[in-house]
């Protein structure tokens, strides 16, 4: 996919409380959704959704004192378009101790675009047990799909153009907290 | 076909017209007949000569044939080549020689004289008829195991007194089997980094020192093929002021090339003895330079394509030789044409017994054997190119100085405007 | 990433330690139910083994069904191979068959850098004579990384049959690029000539191993053959034993922390005895579950990307 250069014009679209509301946002959504959060495991994907997942389950505790079990889920192994580019290394596969069969399985991830990678997660979580269901939290939606797939909680939408990306930084990986869309802009 | 040479540098002299008679001598008067060749920039030398070929044929005739050789040799500038003995069969009897020598009459491109085996089946047990192969047709005066040592030290004693009687020479292969038992390549840092078995220098040294001796004890001629380490340049040094009546030979690849070449497993670069490091390199190049080694002989060894192309511990050693050997004698010491002409011809003429080769080009009456080079001309060695039947030269893609314009064999040429004639 | 894994050389520190860390993912997923990844899925790798070595060609094999490749053994046994095919001619089938990688084991040192020149695929060392055997290296590194904590500064000696040994050449050259202190020990007979400089300048020599073990952190115990013994290398087995194998007393005299390794087969009480191969200390069967972690990481990291 066509990405902008390095040097493109950016704005940000969201900054530090902004992103920590929406996030609060979403954990609410789950709550309600999910009647307490009860029987449910946040899986990151990583890099930026395994932070996103910790928060989450912080904020879910926070609200109502639920403790929400928390693990990464890296999809490398099952991309689609692995042969396109350079070997990728591997992230984290890292299930919570009570394992993930019979139970609601909400994964994490920073945006959702093509919906390829949620397919290969979608892939990955099955070789590795049966969950009653499996829901998808986005902190940002920003549209194109190529695939079947919808999230089930999303913290902002954000249109785009193709010729333009969104980034995500979060404070435990890039020291701060913003979501960025670059090039694209006049 | 008389010749006129117009304007040629004999050694690098002053230009100067070299007649060539129909006589195949070497003549002062002028011809009217004679075909005319600008000779304008080129150098003549006496036509070279290689006391260390290996032509294959009986035997490997997919690898070489006396034919092919010689081309390969007469576009190389030489005149007369030696063919070392193991051939299948084995050059062991007067049969094989006169088989060897009559091939290399009837190819006519360079003399080829024949070398015979020490010992029958180049097995180093019991000595081959000498004294047949020395009166038969092929006139042999070299006898050499090549490929194999003359390691038993009191055969190798007798052999050194036995040649005596027909002033034959015995030209050794300096290497102690049991020190190189499964060798792959010279023991060092390299053989450690690859894991190839070694071939350690003192091998060599240890024959050629025990060798020394022995011809010293007997008073008799020794020859040492294609020495390739330092050590065994000091223990030749040593026996010369002695006043060991020893000769020895040094191959254009030993004079260029270093052990470092095998990195990459490619068997064009096996051979054996093996390429050695660069300060053997250094102390071969001083030693030809002072006379401690006296010729430059090439051990053009072909090798058809199977035996190349394989896995390094399965590849035959050996590599081309004859038509790259003066370009890398010429890169390495430039143009020092007195030299050069003394070590690739008067010196292994003399050595080898080759009274028509090796002469003086000034002189008339002289035997006309000489070639021609164009010490201006750079050349890309394709391996495809080569006149040899074989291709394993380890100087493909390389760009070499000189150029041999025309060779000529008691006076008739057996190559033209770099082409041989047939 | 390299194309080709014929030596440890081949490996700088930052490619060597992916390999590493992509290893240890390897060997957390293989924990699981499905064991399969289907990273590899539609490719092909060809172990191609010319010399008897069950336990290597199994652990590529699992290594590479796990991740989906297509596997094709070519022993040397019962094929074109025993009737004389040349190394090039098998290679150039095995190039028409559209082989992804080869994986080669072979009695020729060199013989992977030779098949790399005639496949278009990536060649991988499973062994070449007396040369090298890269991951066997690795999963040696990878053994020492996760019972110690780490590689750099490490003291490893290897003793034993040095001159003879892929395993001790790969090691030497992986564990110094990674930063770790190489100790060589054995008789002078079995240690090669220039070591230091053939492989690299921080390897140290030795011919006391009784002075070298209270200062290692890792005893690394080479597999000798007794055959040696008729080619003078040392004059007999006990001998041997007596000076350069590892028994109990030796072990004792080990840091408390330290570990003891082998590349297996073991000659138990020649260079081991064997109350120490089956001590805590030794690491010698988890070195044979740490090799397929480490062939699939190697497999993916040369095959998983474009």
């Amino acid at each position: 996919m066509a990405q902008p250069r390095a040097d493109a014009p950016s704005k940000i679209i969201l900054a530090g409380s902004d992103l920590s509301r929406v996030v609060d946002r979403i954990a609410h959504q789950i709550l309600e959704k999910t009647s307490g959060a009860t029987g449910t495991v946040l899986l990151g994907i990583p890099t930026r959704g395994v932070p996103l997942a910790h928060r989450l389950a912080a904020r879910i505790h926070a609200f109502e004192g639920v403790e929400v079990p928390v693990g990464s889920l890296d999809i490398t192994l099952y991309r689609d378009d692995l042969r396109l580019k350079a070997t990728r290394a591997l992230g984290r596969t890292e299930l919570p101790p009570g394992g993930i069969d019979g139970l609601r399985v909400i994964l994490v991830d920073d945006v959702l675009f093509s919906g390829r990678s949620v397919r290969a997660a979608l892939d990955a979580l099955k070789d590795l047990g049966r969950p009653s269901s499996v829901q998808l939290a986005v902190l940002v939606d920003r549209g194109h799909r190529q695939l079947p797939i919808r999230a089930d909680y999303v913290g902002k939408n954000i249109p785009t153009a193709l010729s333009e990306s969104v980034k995500v930084a979060v404070t435990e990986i890039d020291d701060t907290d913003e979501v960025r869309l670059i090039g694209g802009l006049q | 076909m008389a010749y006129l040479l117009k304007g040629v540098s004999i050694l690098g002299g002053k230009p100067t017209d070299l007649h060539l008679g129909d006589d195949g001598l070497i003549t002062d008067r002028s011809d009217d007949k004679a075909e005319v060749i600008d000779a304008t920039g080129l150098v003549a030398l006496p036509g070279l000569v290689d006391v260390h070929t290996h032509l294959r044929e009986p035997g490997r005739e997919d690898a070489e044939t006396v034919e092919t050789g010689s081309r390969a040799a007469a576009l190389g500038g030489y005149t007369a080549v030696c063919a070392m003995a193991n051939t299948s069969p084995v050059a062991d009897t007067a049969g094989v020689v006169e088989q060897v020598w009559r091939l290399g009459r009837e190819a006519g491109l360079v003399d080829v004289q024949p070398i015979g085996a020490v010992t029958v089946g180049l097995a180093g047990k019991q000595m081959a008829e000498l004294g047949a192969m020395a009166t038969s047709a092929a006139k042999v005066r070299i006898f050499s195991d090549d490929g194999f040592c003359v390691a038993d030290p009191k055969l190798m004693r007798r052999a050194l007194e036995y040649v005596k009687a027909f002033d034959g020479v015995i030209a050794q292969h300096a290497e102690e089997p049991r020190l190189t038992e499964g060798a792959q390549m010279h023991e060092g840092e390299v053989s450690t980094r690859l894991g190839l078995t070694g071939w350690p220098a003192v091998a060599e040294e240890a024959i050629i020192a025990r060798d020394v001796l022995l011809a010293e004890h007997v008073g008799s001629r020794l020859h040492v093929c294609h020495v390739s380490t330092a050590g065994s340049v000091e223990v030749l040094r040593q026996a010369k002021a002695r006043g060991v009546r020893v000769t020895a030979e040094v191959t254009p690849h030993h004079l260029l090339l270093t052990d470092e070449m095998a990195s990459g497993y490619d068997p064009v670069f096996k051979v054996n003895p093996p390429l050695r490091t660069a300060r053997d390199v250094d102390a071969l190049r001083q030693a030809l330079l002072d006379g401690v080694i006296d010729v430059v002989a090439t051990d053009h060894a072909p090798h058809a394509v199977q035996d190349k192309e394989c896995e390094w511990s399965y590849a035959r050693p050996g590599m081309l030789g004859l038509e790259t050997a003066l370009p890398i004698v010429l890169s390495v010491f430039g143009e020092k044409w007195e030299l050069i002409a003394d070590r690739m011809s008067i010196a292994p003429a003399r050595i080898a017994g080759l009274a028509g080769h090796g002469g003086d080009l000034t002189k008339a009456g002289s035997p006309a054997n000489l070639t021609l080079v164009d010490p201006s001309a750079r050349w890309v060695v394709e391996p495809g190119g080569l006149a040899s039947r074989s291709s394993n030269t380890p100087y493909a893609g390389m760009t070499l100085p000189g150029r041999i314009v025309a060779t000529f064999l008691r006076g008739e040429a057996t190559v033209l405007d770099g082409k041989a004639v047939k | 990433m390299i194309k080709h894994l014929r030596s440890a050389a081949d490996l700088d520190a930052e490619t060597a330690t992916l390999i590493l860390d992509t290893a240890a993912e390897m060997a957390a997923l293989s924990g699981r139910e499905v064991k399969k990844l289907p990273a590899l899925r539609g490719r092909t790798v060809v172990n191609l083994f010319y010399e008897d070595s069950t336990r290597t060609r199994i652990s590529f094999e699992a290594a590479a069904k796990r991740l989906s490749a297509d596997v094709i053994n070519f022993s040397a046994k019962g094929s074109s191979v025993s009737k004389g095919e040349s190394l090039k001619d098998t290679a150039l089938t095995l190039q028409a068959m559209g082989a992804d990688a080869v994986v080669i084991r072979h009695s020729a040192s060199g013989a992977p850098h030779r098949l790399a020149n005639w496949v278009e695929g990536s060649v991988v060392n499973a062994g070449d004579g007396t040369h090298e055997h890269p991951t066997q290296a690795l999963l040696d590194a990878y053994t020492m990384r996760s019972r110690l904590g780490r590689l750099d500064g490490l003291r490893v000696s290897i003793v034993g049959d040095v001159l003879h040994s892929r395993v001790a050449r790969s090691n030497v050259l992986l564990l110094s690029t990674l930063g770790a202190q190489v100790t060589l020990v054995g008789p002078p007979t079995l240690i090669p000539l220039d070591v230091a400089a053939a492989l690299s300048p921080s390897t140290k020599v030795s011919y006391d191993l009784d002075s070298v073990i209270p200062d290692s952190d890792v005893v690394m115990m080479l597999r000798v053959q007794t055959e040696r013994m008729q080619d003078s290398y040392f004059p007999s087995a006990r001998e041997y034993s007596r000076r350069y194998g590892l028994d109990l007393p030796r072990m004792r005299n080990m840091p408390e922390h330290a570990i003891v390794m082998h590349p297996g087969p073991m000659n138990r009480g020649m260079e081991i005895a064997p109350e120490v191969a089956d001590s805590p200390r030794s690491t010698i069967v988890e070195q044979v579950a740490n090799g397929v972690s480490v062939r699939m990481a190697v497999l993916y990291l040369l095959l998983g990307g474009k």
